[in-house]
C-alpha cells in the first residue's frame, strides 16, 4: 500500500509561546521546532501498515519553508521512504493547504492518506476533511484504531460519548487521535539512512493554485491571564469557601 | 445580507446545549449582519425534531430528510446540507465545534469552496471573528473572503438560545442524494455508559489526573466525590492514556473545552494543553500535592494535599453541610 503523510512543523508542545506586542504573531527566538505529534502519530501509524503488509510506500510531504526539511528527515529516520517539499513562505490558509495536497495526491496517487486532526500551532482541524472532499474520497477523522480486512478499511473514531467504527473502501483519508499509537524514536541506523533517502523540492508557486488566503489573521492578541487565587489549608476551608465564597455549592 | 444558517446536532430525540449555543451564535451574527438566522436538522425524519427547535428564536427550521441520512455519516451529509445552502443562498454556515462539527464542517467548506474559521469565541462588531490559537496562548482576529464562510462556534464562548415564546416555520426539504455514489458506511457506535451530566452541559465538573494512579481509584476515590456533587467527570490526557477512564472524558487543547460554573482538578499537574480546555471555568479548585504544580496558577482555591487524603475529607465535609 502506498500511504501519503502530510506533516507540518510546529513549535515543540512544551514551549511557553508568546504573543509579540505588535500583535503580528508570536516569538520565535526561543522556540524549539518539531513535527506536529498527530503527524507524528501517523507516521507510525503508516509504518505500522507497512510492517504489517510487508511492503509498501510512504511519502511525506510538508508545505513551508526551507527549514522544513528539518522535520522531514526526522520523518524519513523514523522510517519513511521519501519525502517532498512544497516551498512557500507566504502564509498560506487551510483551503490552500489541502488543495496543494491534493495536487501532491493526484500526482503520487496513494491508496490511504494519513495526517494528524489538527496542527497545534492554529488548532484548525480542517485539512484532512477538506482533502477528502476535494477528492471525492471517504474520510474517517479523530482515528484510534484502523483495520483492513475485506478490502475495506475498518476505522474506530473517538468521538462525543463513545467510540464510533465506520468502514469504506480505499483510497481514504484517515486523521489521527492520540490513542491510535505511540511513534516511535529514530534511531541512530534510521538518521544515518535518511540522509541519503530523496527529498525532493517543489515551488508552491510552480504548480498553477490559487493560493491566495481567503482566512487573514488581522492580529494576535494574548489571552486575559487569570490570576491565582489563595492556598487553603484543609479540606473543611475548602468546602467552607466554596460555599459562602465562591457561592457555587 | 446574506442569511446564516445553523447545522443543528442532535442526540436521539433532543438538541444538547451546544446545539442551543450554536443557534444563539447565529442569531448574534445575523444580528450583526442584518439578515436573518436559519437552521437546519437533518436525518430520516427529523420533523418533530425541527418542531422543537422552532421554538428557538430563529425564522425558520428547514428539515433536510433522507433514508441515507439517518446516521451521521461525513459524505452523505455534505452533499446534502452543501446543496442546501446553495439554494438557500446562505451567507454562513455555521455548527459547533463538536465531534460532528469538527467532521463534516471542513468537508462542507472545501464542497463550497468557503474559507472556515474553527472554534470562534467572539463576533465582533466590525464582522471580524475571534479565535483561539496555540492551544488558548493567542487569540486572533481574523477575517474570510468568500460569498460563503464557514464557522464553527466554541460551546463555552456563547449562551444557548432560550426559547423566544413564539414558534418558526418549520419546511420539509427532501435532501438531493444519490445513495449509490455514497462510500461510507456506519458500522457500529460502542456509547460510554454513564449516568452522570454530560461534560460540557454540567454546572460542576471534576476532573482526574494521573495522579489518581488507576481505574481502581477513579471508581474508589474520585467518584465519591463527582456524585456527591452531582457533577460530570473528565480527566487529562495522561489518566486516559493510562486507560484509567474513557477516551471521550478528557479535557483539553485535543480533548473537551469545558467552563462550568465549578471546576476541580485532582492530582493533575496543569499542563497547558490541559489548561486550554477548562481555564475559562467560573472557579477552579486545585486539590495536588505539588505546591508547584502550574495548576495552582489558575486557582481559585488550591489545596495543597495528598488527594488520597484530601479528596475523602473533601467528600465528608461536603456530607456534613448538607446535613448543617
Ligand atoms: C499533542 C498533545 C496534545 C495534548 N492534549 C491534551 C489534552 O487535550 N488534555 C490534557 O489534559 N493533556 C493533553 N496533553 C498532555 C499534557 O501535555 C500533559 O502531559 C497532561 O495533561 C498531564 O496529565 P496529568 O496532569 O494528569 O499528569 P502529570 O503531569 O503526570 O501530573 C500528575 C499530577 O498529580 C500530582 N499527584 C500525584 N500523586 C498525587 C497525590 N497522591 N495527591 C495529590 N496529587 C498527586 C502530581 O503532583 C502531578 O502534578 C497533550 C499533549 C500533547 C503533546
Ligand atoms: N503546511 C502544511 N504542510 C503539510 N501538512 C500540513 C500543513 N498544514 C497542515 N497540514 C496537515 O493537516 C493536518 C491538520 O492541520 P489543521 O487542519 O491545520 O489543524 C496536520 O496535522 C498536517 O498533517
Amino acid at each position: 500500500m502506498k500511504i501519503l503523510v502530510p506533516v507540518k512543523r510546529v513549535p515543540d508542545p512544551a514551549t511557553t509561546i508568546r504573543v509579540l506586542p505588535d500583535g503580528s504573531g508570536i516569538a520565535t527566538d526561543n522556540i524549539k521546532w518539531v513535527i506536529n505529534p498527530f503527524d507524528e502519530i501517523a507516521i507510525e501509524e503508516a509504518l505500522r501498515i507497512k510492517e504489517k503488509q510487508g511492503s509498501g510506500e510512504i511519502v511525506l510531504c510538508s508545505i513551508g519553508q526551507i527549514t522544513w526539511q528539518e522535520q522531514l528527515r526526522t520523518g524519513l529516520a523514523m522510517g519513511a521512504d521519501r519525502a517532498i517539499l512544497v516551498k512557500s513562505d507566504q502564509p498560506l490558509d487551510t483551503l490552500a493547504i489541502a488543495r496543494i495536497l491534493v495536487k501532491v495526491v493526484n500526482d503520487e496517487k496513494p491508496d490511504l492518506v494519513i495526517l494528524g486532526k489538527q496542527a497545534i500551532d492554529d488548532d484548525s482541524n480542517q485539512v484532512g476533511q477538506m482533502m477528502a472532499e476535494m477528492l471525492g474520497w471517504p474520510q474517517a477523522t479523530f482515528a484510534s484504531q484502523i483495520e483492513f480486512a475485506d478490502g475495506k478499511c475498518k476505522v474506530t473514531r473517538e468521538v462525543d460519548g463513545g467510540l464510533e467504527t465506520i468502514a469504506f473502501p480505499l483510497p481514504a483519508v484517515v486523521t489521527t487521535d492520540l490513542r491510535l499509537n505511540e511513534p516511535r524514536y529514530a534511531s541512530l541506523p534510521g538518521i544515518m539512512k535518511a540522509r541519503k533517502k530523496e527529498l525532493k523540492e517543489i515551488a508552491a508557486e510552480s504548480l498553477g493554485i490559487d493560493l491566495a488566503p481567503r482566512l487573514r489573521i488581522k492580529k494576535l492578541t494574548a489571552p486575559p491571564k487569570r490570576e491565582a487565587g489563595r492556598k487553603v489549608e484543609s479540606a473543611a476551608e475548602l468546602v467552607q469557601l466554596l460555599h459562602s465564597d465562591a457561592k457555587v455549592i | 445580507m446574506g442569511d446564516v444558517l445553523v447545522f443543528a446536532e442532535y442526540f436521539g430525540e433532543h438538541f444538547p446545549k451546544t446545539t442551543l449555543v450554536a443557534v444563539n451564535a447565529g442569531l448574534e451574527l445575523a444580528k450583526k449582519r442584518g439578515g436573518s438566522c436559519l437552521a437546519v436538522v437533518a436525518g430520516a425524519d427529523v420533523g418533530a425534531l425541527a418542531s422543537e427547535l422552532a421554538k428557538f428564536g430563529v425564522s425558520k427550521v428547514i428539515a433536510l430528510e433522507h433514508p441515507a441520512l439517518k446516521d451521521y455519516l461525513a459524505d452523505a451529509y455534505a452533499i446534502a446540507i452543501s446543496a442546501l445552502v446553495k439554494k438557500l443562498g446562505s451567507e454562513y454556515l455555521l455548527a459547533t465545534a463538536t465531534a460532528v462539527g469538527k467532521d463534516l464542517m471542513p468537508r462542507l467548506a472545501a464542497r463550497l469552496d468557503a474559507p472556515m474559521a474553527s472554534d470562534i469565541v467572539a463576533i465582533n462588531d466590525d464582522n471580524t471573528l475571534v479565535r483561539p490559537m496555540y492551544a488558548g496562548n493567542a487569540l486572533a482576529t481574523i477575517e474570510m473572503e468568500g460569498l460563503i464562510k464557514v464557522v464553527t462556534v466554541r460551546a463555552t464562548a456563547f449562551d444557548a438560545a432560550q426559547p423566544s415564546g413564539s414558534v418558526a416555520p418549520v419546511e420539509k426539504v427532501p435532501a438531493e442524494l444519490d445513495d449509490g455514489a455514497l462510500k461510507m458506511q456506519f458500522v457500529a457506535f460502542n456509547q460510554t455508559k454513564s449516568d452522570r451530566p454530560q461534560l460540557t452541559e454540567a454546572r460542576i465538573v471534576v476532573s482526574g489526573g494521573r495522579g489518581l494512579r488507576s481505574g481502581e481509584n477513579f471508581k474508589t476515590v474520585l467518584e465519591p466525590l463527582v456524585d456527591e456533587l452531582g457533577a460530570a467527570m473528565g480527566a487529562s490526557r495522561a489518566a486516559v492514556d493510562a486507560g484509567f477512564v474513557p477516551n471521550d472524558l478528557q479535557v483539553g487543547q485535543t480533548g473537551k473545552v469545558v467552563a462550568p460554573e465549578l471546576y476541580i482538578a485532582v492530582g493533575i499537574s496543569g499542563a497547558i494543553q490541559h489548561l486550554a480546555g477548562m481555564k475559562d471555568s467560573k472557579t477552579i479548585v486545585a486539590i495536588n500535592k505539588d505546591p508547584d504544580a502550574p495548576i495552582f496558577s489558575v486557582a481559585d482555591f488550591g489545596l495543597v494535599a495528598d488527594l488520597f487524603k484530601a479528596v475523602p475529607e473533601t467528600v465528608e465535609e461536603l456530607k456534613k453541610l448538607k446535613h448543617s
